[in-house]
C-alpha cells in the first residue's frame, strides 16, 4: 500500500497492534477511541467473543485532518492473539506501516511474549518484510499489577527488546502509556516517509 | 565602532518554519558563496521575527567556512554615527576605504535611511563599490526597499537587484518548536500541553512570544510546582478553555477534558512530524533551486517539481539535474579552450538543453581542427646537408632537442630555393613527434588568409584559441607580413604568449629580419632576439649529394660524368638544380634515350628542347607567369602549360 499519496495529497498509516493473547491490544484501541473526538474517528469495528476475546480483528480509523496540506489518516488494527488465528494475523499484517508489540508484563506470560514476537517475525517474513526495516515499538502492558507478579522494565527489555526499539511501560486500562506508544510509532512511521522513499 | 556578532545567533539556533525558510536558505547560500549568489541580499520582516538573528547567522556561517573573511555587522545608526565621527575628524576617505575592504557587510535596520539623503548617497556609493569588488552586502529592514520613505530610486533599484526576501510570522508548529527549543536552552521542563497553550496565542512576533515564555518560566519558578495549562492561561490572560471544555473549572481534571488534551497533544506531535517529513523534500528542492540559480543555471525543471508534488523521485530528479549541470560545466570548460566565444552560448546554462549543448560542443570540436600541420613530404632525413647549410641544420637540431629552451625564435634566412621551407617543415615534423605536441606550420600567406576569414566569420576568438593551443608555431616567408598590420598585431600577441610559455617559434625569411621592409619594429626586434641562421648557396658537395638523390628518385642510372657536369653548372639553389635534372630527364624521355652528360649539355646549353605537356607526377618547380611563388610549399605535382612556365636560370 502507498503510505503517502502526493497526487491526492493523502497520508495513510496502517499501524498494527501485535502481541500474545490477552496482552491488552484491544484495550489500547478502546482507550484511543474514547479520546478521539467523534468527528475524527470512524466506527470501531470489533469482533469479540462473549468473553471479550478478539475473534477476527479490531479496526479503528482516525482522521487527523489536514496536516501540511495532506489529509492524514491513521488506521489502527489489532490481531487476535490466540495461537490458532495465525492466518488472520498474517492477513492483518499485510501492508502494515508500523507495528506496536503489546507485551504482557506478567512474569508467567514471558514465554507467550517471546513466542508471539517470533510469530511476528515469521509472519512479516511471509510478506517479504524484514522485521529490522519495519517501524516497531514495544509496549509492556499491565504495569499496574502488583510488583511481585510482573517483570521490571529492564528485565522485559532484556528478554524481548533485543533490537533496542523504543519501549514504553503501560497501563492500557487506565490509559497510561497508550498515547506515548502511539506517538512513538507514528513518529517512526512518518520518519520513514521523511527518508524520501514511501514504502511501496 | 561596529557590533560584534552575538555567538548565540547562528543558523543552528534559528528555528526554521515555512514563514522564514526562504530567507534562511538564501542566507545560507550567501554565507557559502559571499558576493556571488545574491548581492545584495535584502531581508525584511516586521520587528522581532529574526532579521538580526539571520543577519548574524550569515556572518557566523561565512566566517566558519572561510575564516580569513573580513565580516562586519552594524546597524544603520552605527554606520551613520561612524560616518559623522569620521567626517568630523576629517577622515572621510579612510572611513570609505575601511568599509570597502569588508568581505561581508551586514547592515541592520536599513529603514532608518528615511530622510537621510547624505547617508543614502554614501550607502549607494558603498554598495556599488562592494558589488564591483565582488564583496557581499546583506541588508535587513522592517519593510521592503520600495516602502522605505524618501529612499533614492537608485538605491531602491540596487537593493532590489539582488534578492529581496521577507520573513513572516511563524505558524503554530514553528511557534511550538521555538518554545520547546527556548525552554530547553533555559533548562526548563514543562508539563505536556503548556508550551502548546502558549503557542496557540498568535503573538505578532517572536519577541513577544519569548516574553510570554519568560512569564511562564517565572511563574513556575515562584510556585515551585510544575505549572499546568490552566495556570498558563491565567498567567497569560488567555480566555479560559472552559468554553471549549465541557467541564467547569472545578472539574478541570475530568476525563473528557484530559482525553481531549491527550488526543490534541498527539495531533500536535503528528502535525510537527508530518510537517517536517513533507516539507523536508520541499526544502531540498528549494535549496537546489537557490544554489543553481545562484550559479547562473536555469532551474525550471526543479521549480516544476515544487508544483507537481512528485516527491517519490525528488532525490533522483535533483541528482539527475546536478548530473546534467556537471555535464554542462564539463562541456563549457572544454569548449572554452577551443572557442571562448562559443562557450558563452546559453545552452551551457540550461540543464534541459544538454543535448543541444552536446551538439554545440561537437560542432566546436569539429571546427576546432588542429592548426595546419607541417607537410609530411619534407622530412629531416631527406634534407641534404652540406657546409652551406650546416649552421642552420645545427640550429634546427638544437631546437628539436630542446624546443623553446635554446633558441627561441629560430629564424632561417636565405635566398629562395635553398631549402628553408624544407628545413622548417622538417623541424615541425620532428617537434610533432613529441608527446602532446600540436605543431602549427604554415605559410604567412595562409596565416593572413585565415585571419581575414576569421574576422569575416566573426570567429576571431576561435581562430586565436586554435593557435594558442599549439606547442610550436612555425611560419614560412615572414616577409609577406609586410603591411599587414592586423596580422602583425596578432602575431605579436601570439609571439609573446609562446615566448612566455617557452614554446618554440620558427620563422623563415629571405633576408635578415632587420633588413625586411614593412615589418613592425617590435616584431623585428623579437625575431632578432632569437637565433638567425643563414643558408648559403649550395656548395659542390651539397649539390653532388642532392643530385645523387634526385637522379635516384627519378630512377636514372647514376652516371659520374653526368653528375660532374651538373655539379659544375652554376645554380643558385637546390631547387634550380632539380629543375635542370628535370629538363634533362624529360628530354631523354622524349627521345626514348638514356640520360647522359652529352644529352644534358645539349639540353642545357643548346636551345630548350620542346616539351610535351604531361600529366605524369614529377617533382620540380612551378614559377607563375607573374614570377611569384603561389603554392605554400612552392611545389606542385602538375605541370602547367609551357607558355606559363619560365625557367629561372634563363631569365
Amino acid at each position: 500500500m502507498s503510505l503517502v499519496n502526493f497526487t491526492a495529497r493523502e497520508i495513510t498509516c496502517k499501524i498494527v497492534y501485535y502481541g500474545p493473547g490477552r496482552s491488552g491490544k484491544t484495550t489500547n484501541l478502546h482507550y484511543v477511541y474514547e479520546r478521539v473526538p467523534e468527528t475524527r474517528r470512524g466506527r470501531m469495528v470489533s469482533l469479540a467473543t462473549q468473553t471479550d476475546r478478539t475473534l477476527f480483528f479490531d479496526f479503528l480509523p482516525i482522521d487527523l485532518g489536514q496536516i501540511s496540506g495532506f489529509s492524514t489518516r491513521f488506521q489502527l488494527y489489532t490481531v487476535p492473539g490466540q495461537v490458532y488465528y495465525n492466518a488472520t494475523r498474517r492477513l492483518v499484517l499485510q501492508g502494515a506501516d508500523g507495528v506496536v508489540f503489546v507485551g504482557d508484563s506478567q512474569a508467567r506470560q514471558l514465554d507467550e511474549n517471546i513466542e508471539s514476537l517470533q510469530n511476528l517475525q515469521s509472519n512479516l517474513l511471509e510478506h517479504g518484510v524484514d522485521v529490522r526495516t519495519m517501524p516497531l515499538v514495544m509496549q509492556y502492558n499491565k504495569q499496574d499489577l502488583p510488583p511481585e507478579l510482573i517483570l521490571t522494565l529492564p528485565e522485559l527489555d532484556d528478554a524481548l527488546n533485543f533490537r533496542s526499539v523504543p519501549s514504553f511501560p503501560a497501563d492500557a486500562l487506565h490509559g497510561k502509556g497508550v498515547f506515548e506508544t502511539l506517538k512513538a510509532i507514528s513518529e517512526l512511521v512518518l520518519k520513514k516517509l521523511a527518508a524520501g522513499s514511501p514504502t511501496g | 565602532m561596529t557590533s560584534t556578532l552575538n555567538p548565540r545567533f547562528t543558523f543552528d539556533t534559528f528555528v526554521v518554519g515555512a514563514a522564514n525558510r526562504l530567507a534562511v536558505t538564501a542566507g545560507r547560500t550567501v554565507a557559502e558563496n559571499p558576493g556571488s549568489a545574491y548581492n545584495p541580499l535584502f531581508i525584511y520582516s516586521s520587528s522581532g521575527l529574526g532579521k538580526t538573528h539571520v543577519l548574524m547567522a550569515i556572518g557566523h556561517a561565512a566566517k566558519a567556512i572561510a575564516t580569513q573573511l573580513n565580516i562586519e555587522y552594524l546597524t544603520l545608526d552605527e554606520y551613520v554615527e561612524a560616518f559623522h565621527a569620521a567626517i568630523a575628524a576629517g577622515q572621510g576617505d579612510a572611513f570609505r576605504r575601511r568599509f570597502q575592504n569588508v568581505d561581508v557587510l551586514l547592515v541592520d535596520d536599513v529603514q532608518f535611511l528615511t530622510n537621510r539623503k547624505e547617508m543614502q548617497t554614501e550607502l549607494l556609493r558603498l554598495t556599488e563599490a562592494l558589488q564591483q569588488a565582488g564583496h557581499q552586502i546583506v541588508l535587513a529592514s522592517d519593510r521592503p526597499p520600495a516602502e522605505i520613505a524618501d529612499l533614492d530610486e537608485r538605491l531602491i533599484s540596487r537593493f532590489s537587484g539582488g534578492l529581496v526576501v521577507d520573513m513572516g510570522i511563524p505558524d503554530y508548529e514553528t511557534r511550538v518548536a521555538i518554545l520547546r527549543r527556548k525552554a530547553e536552552e533555559r533548562g526548563q521542563n514543562f508539563q505536556p500541553g503548556v508550551l502548546e497553550t502558549v503557542a496557540k496565542v498568535e503573538y505578532p512576533n517572536v519577541r513577544e512570544l519569548m516574553g510570554a515564555l519568560n512569564r511562564v518560566i517565572a511563574f513556575q519558578a515562584v510556585n515551585e510546582a510544575p505549572i499546568n495549562e490552566e495556570a498558563v492561561r491565567r498567567v497569560l490572560g488567555i480566555p479560559s478553555a472552559a468554553a471549549s471544555s465541557t467541564a467547569a473549572s472545578s472539574t478541570a481534571a475530568s476525563p473528557a477534558a484530559a482525553s481531549r488534551d491527550e488526543f490534541s497533544q498527539f495531533l500536535t506531535d503528528v502535525t510537527v512530524t508530518v510537517g517536517k517529513a513533507v516539507e523536508a523534500w520541499r526544502a531540498r528542492v528549494t535549496e537546489a533551486v537557490l544554489r543553481w540559480e545562484g550559479e547562473g543555471y536555469r532551474t525550471g525543471r526543479l521549480e516544476l517539481l515544487l508544483d507537481q508534488d512528485t516527491p517519490a523521485s525528488v532525490d533522483e530528479a535533483i541528482a539527475s539535474y546536478v548530473q546534467d549541470v556537471e555535464r554542462l560545466k564539463a562541456l563549457e570548460a572544454e569548449v572554452a579552450v577551443l572557442d571562448p566565444q562559443a562557450a558563452g552560448d546559453k545552452v551551457f546554462r540550461d540543464p534541459d538543453l544538454v543535448a543541444a549543448a552536446e551538439s554545440v560542443a561537437a560542432k566546436v570540436r569539429e571546427g576546432a581542427a588542429p592548426p595546419p600541420a607541417p607537410s609530411a613530404v619534407f622530412t629531416l632525413d631527406s634534407y641534404v646537408a652540406g657546409p652551406s647549410n650546416e649552421v642552420a641544420l645545427n640550429g634546427a637540431r638544437d631546437v628539436i632537442g630542446k624546443p623553446g629552451k635554446k633558441y627561441n625564435p629560430l629564424v632561417i634566412v636565405g635566398q629562395s630555393g635553398l631549402g628553408k621551407t624544407h628545413l622548417l617543415n622538417a623541424i615541425g615534423l620532428e617537434l610533432a613527434k613529441k608527446k602532446h605536441a600540436i605543431v602549427a606550420c604554415l605559410s604567412t600567406q595562409q596565416f593572413v588568409d585565415e585571419l581575414i576569414a576569421a574576422i569575416d566569420g566573426n570567429r576571431i576568438d576561435w581562430w586565436r584559441a586554435r593557435y594558442r593551443r599549439a606547442t610550436a608555431f612555425l611560419l614560412d616567408d615572414i616577409q609577406l607580413l609586410a603591411g599587414k598590420e592586423r596580422t602583425q598585431e596578432e602575431l605579436f600577441n601570439l609571439f609573446n604568449q609562446f615566448l612566455d610559455a617557452d614554446r618554440q617559434l620558427v620563422f623563415t625569411a629571405p633576408a635578415h629580419p632587420n633588413t625586411l621592409q614593412g615589418l613592425e619594429e617590435r616584431i623585428v626586434s623579437r625575431l632578432e632576439g632569437g637565433l638567425v641562421v643563414e643558408i648559403q648557396e649550395p656548395d659542390k658537395e651539397l649539390k653532388r649529394s642532392a643530385l645523387e638523390r634526385l637522379l635516384k628518385s627519378q630512377r636514372v642510372t647514376t652516371d659520374a660524368a653526368l653528375i660532374d657536369y651538373l655539379v659544375d653548372r652554376p645554380v643558385e639553389s637546390v631547387r634550380n638544380l632539380g629543375a635542370l635534372v628535370q629538363r634533362v630527364v624529360e628530354a631523354a624521355a622524349a627521345q626514348d634515350g638514356p640520360v647522359t652528360a652529352g644529352l644534358a649539355r645539349e639540353v642545357l646549353e643548346g636551345a630548350p628542347a620542346p616539351r610535351r605537356p604531361t600529366g605524369a607526377r614529377t617533382s620540380g618547380i612551378v614559377v607563375s607567369s607573374a614570377g611569384g611563388v603561389r603554392s605554400r610549399e612552392k611545389m606542385v605535382w602538375d605541370w602547367p602549360a609551357a607558355a606559363d612556365r619560365v625557367i629561372e636560370d634563363l631569365r
